[in-house]
């Protein structure tokens, strides 16, 4: 098991979050942001367990923090899909480019 | 006697009353608002009466000496351990005679009113205005407190205004309310700086305290008071002076009477009541509660006495030369309270040398009676004629007889006729002003003349001088016009028997006072003189009053336009104060004040406008700039701040 280094998995995380990152930018439809925002948590979760099982291999407090940020992920994924689905009713379109009204 | 059981509701009642009729006069009470009112005077006046009777001659009097009692008080505002805003009442002789004279007169003018102002529109909201303002006049009348005076006393500033103004679609009447509550609210300011000057002083606000701690010698109130001065006149005297501006103000004392003849565009009762006898004799009831101090200090009692005897005579020269009646009688008010100011002026305080103070009130008193009469004969007058001009009167004599009878009586005791009640009032003062101060002694005796002069040109041009130019179709007036024309009349017989001097006196203890014959001779004689030569001018219609005046020339002329006094008020305040202080204001406003506040206004909006397109309305902006601050916050804290 110690033979991928804690740098590796750090690598791995990080590509994730910026994936992340990216796609949050770039696309416009606004599931594909939803997704890319749980790329990024997820990026957070590798990075809890693996500064977890590398450094403090006795203790359980970052897979405690990633099963609470799992269970968050979970309820803002459901909050969001609500949101979109209201958005979609009345602008019949989840393109975040029409969502518009908050501007000056 | 228990006071306290019922004195509070003399000043209650017509607060009631007003609140009442305020709020539902016009819509419910139509009909009925005058009977409201004048049941509550009713009332109240006979409250008076009962209060006064109590007190002059049941329980007031101690060890011979007149006490004043506080049956009711109560602490309103707590500014510190001694000094507070006490709201009560006080009970003392003039307290007790203001509080008679202000209920009856009051009762009077509504009664009177009922039939002079039947028929208008706001008729209810005219009760109304009655009713605050009897109620103010009483609570300024029992205040314990100068704070409390103060407030009833700008309290029935604004009544005055409110009834002045009370025909508001004339705009003489708008252009009189406001003058009127100017004049008086910029003397009111006098007052308030008295006021604190005195209270900084003495430490308290109350009156009792006030007057013992500034005439207890070696007090370290009165030390301070005297010590402290401000350009070479010690702080006492100032107290005094501007507290006696306020007084004059509200008095008509000259330079500050200019709004009493325009005061006359409120409707006539109201005039009789207000501005003539009651309210303006607050400056006066002022000074009187005051009396101990201002004896106290001989410059600010000069002062009193001078702008006394200087008003009653400017005011009585003016009256001989106007036309509209109304402003004559104004004018005589002013004179006569003048009379009173001075008698307060040449006053001490104690015994024999008190007979000043007590002329005063006693004038104060039967002036009230006499003045408020003619007051309402010149409405009856001007209800039938309805024109406020001699010329438009003459003859009048036969078609209102009672009108004329009391008219006639009126004028008798204003020019001091014997056995009329002025006649005791005026002789008194003249006594008293001849025992200290011979100058002022000889203008009171002139002005008397005069005002004997006045009163009758006055009257023969109203009853005599030509054949009847008006039609009289509805008779002298209603019962509700006539009976208090009756009644004031018969006060004005009598007023001057009651034995005032051993109940009204500086100090409560009781002056023995005996009539001269020798030293009323001058006065009387004179006065009769000024009579007979008014009923040769103006008797029968002739051209010798034309030829007079003429002959006077500048100073005829300089009389009538009332010495131009206005002309100078309107110079120094249009020309003076609005070009070297209004101008540079505004322009100080204008431009530096409102620049200041565009400066910042344009700043801030140059500032948003470059900023607001940040605020694109896309959530991946956001988010971008969410994460290059985040990117910014990290290399900050990794690199720069170690």
């Amino acid at each position: 098991m110690n033979d991928v280094p804690l740098t590796h998995i750090l690598f791995v995380s990080t590509a994730l979050f910026f994936i992340g990152v990216y796609g949050l930018f770039t696309r416009r439809n606004m599931i594909t942001m939803l997704m890319s925002i749980e790329l990024m948590l997820n990026s957070v979760n590798i990075n809890f367990v693996a500064f977890n099982k590398y450094l403090y291999p006795g203790q359980l407090n970052g897979i405690f923090f990633t099963i609470f940020i799992i269970t968050i992920a979970a309820a803002e994924a459901a909050v969001a899909i609500a949101i979109i689905i209201n958005f979609y009713r009345s602008h019949s379109s989840i393109d975040v480019e029409d969502a518009g009204e908050m501007k000056w | 006697m228990n006071y306290a059981s019922y004195i509070a509701w003399i000043p209650l009642l017509p607060l009631a009353s007003f609140v009442l009729l305020g709020l539902f006069g016009r819509k419910y009470l139509k009909r009925s608002s005058g009977f409201i009112g004048t049941i509550v005077l009713f009332t109240i006046t006979v409250l008076s009466l009962v209060t006064a009777y109590n007190y002059f001659f049941v329980d007031g009097k101690v060890n011979g000496i007149y006490q004043s009692i506080i049956p009711l008080q109560f602490t309103w505002l707590q500014f510190s351990e001694n000094v507070s805003i006490d709201m009560g009442i006080i009970l003392d002789p003039i307290s007790v005679m203001m509080l008679v004279i202000v209920s009856f007169i009051s009762l009077m003018v509504h009664i009177f009113s009922l039939g002079y102002m039947k028929g208008e529109e706001r008729f209810s909201t005219y009760y109304a205005f009655l009713s605050l303002f009897t109620f103010s006049m009483l609570g300024l009348v029992v205040s314990t407190n100068i704070f409390q005076i103060y407030i009833f006393w700008e309290l029935v500033g604004i009544s005055s205004y409110l009834l002045i103004g009370f025909y508001y679609d004339r705009p003489s009447a708008v252009a009189a309310s406001k003058k009127a509550f100017i004049v008086t609210r910029f003397a009111d300011l006098g007052f308030l700086i008295g006021i604190l000057i005195l209270a900084f002083h003495a430490e308290t606000l109350d009156f009792h305290t006030l007057i013992t701690r500034l005439t207890t010698a070696q007090s370290s109130q009165l030390i301070s008071i005297t010590t402290s001065s401000f350009l070479g006149v010690s702080m006492l005297t100032w107290g005094l002076t501007l507290v006696f501006i306020g007084g004059a103000g509200k008095s008509a004392m000259f330079p500050l009477h200019i709004w009493l003849p325009d005061a006359m565009e409120g409707p006539t009762p109201v005039s009789a009541l207000i501005h003539a006898a009651t309210m303006v004799v607050a400056g006066v009831y002022l000074v009187a509660r005051l009396f101990p101090l201002y004896s106290f200090d001989v410059v600010a009692l000069n002062i009193v006495a001078y702008t006394g005897a200087l008003s009653a005579l400017l005011a009585a020269v003016i009256a001989c030369t106007q036309t509209d009646i109304k402003r004559v009688l104004a004018y005589s008010t002013m004179s006569q309270i003048g009379y009173m100011m001075f008698a307060l002026g040449v006053s001490g305080h104690g015994g024999e040398q008190g007979l000043g103070y007590m002329a005063s009130m006693f004038h104060l008193f039967t002036h009230a009676f006499f003045k408020s009469l003619l007051f309402l004969c010149a409405g009856a007058v001007i209800h039938v004629v309805h024109s406020n001009e001699m010329k438009d009167m003459g003859g009048l004599r036969k078609r209102m007889p009672l009108t004329h009878i009391a008219f006639l009586i009126a004028c008798l005791a204003i020019a001091g006729i014997p056995p009329f009640a002025g006649f005791f009032s005026k002789e008194e003062i003249l006594f008293a002003a001849y025992n200290s101060n011979k100058l002022i002694y000889i203008v009171g005796v002139f002005t008397s003349m005069l005002t004997a002069f006045y009163m009758f040109r006055l009257y023969f041009s109203i009853f005599h001088n030509k054949e009847p130019q008006v039609q009289i179709h509805h008779g002298e007036g209603t019962l509700s016009m006539k009976l208090p024309l009756l009644v004031l009349a018969a006060c004005t017989v009598f007023a001057g028997f009651v034995p005032l001097s051993s109940l009204v006196t500086a100090d409560g203890v009781p002056l023995e006072t005996h009539l001269d014959i020798a030293f009323s001779v001058v006065p009387v004689a004179l006065s009769v003189a000024a009579i007979l030569f008014a009923a040769k001018l103006y008797r029968k219609q002739n051209d010798l009053p034309d030829k007079i005046s003429t002959s006077l020339g500048g100073i005829y002329h300089s009389a009538y336009k009332k010495f131009y006094v206005d002309e100078i008020y309107i110079f120094i305040t249009k020309k003076i104060i609005f070009n070297l202080i209004g101008k540079p204001a505004a322009w100080i406003d204008k431009n530096i004040v409102d620049g200041f506040m565009n400066l910042l206004a344009a700043i801030t909006a140059k500032i948003s406008s470059l900023i607001k397109g940040l605020q694109s309305g896309k959530v991946q902006h956001y988010a971008l700039y969410f994460f290059a601050g985040i990117a910014g916050l990290a290399v900050l804290f990794i690199y720069l701040w170690k």
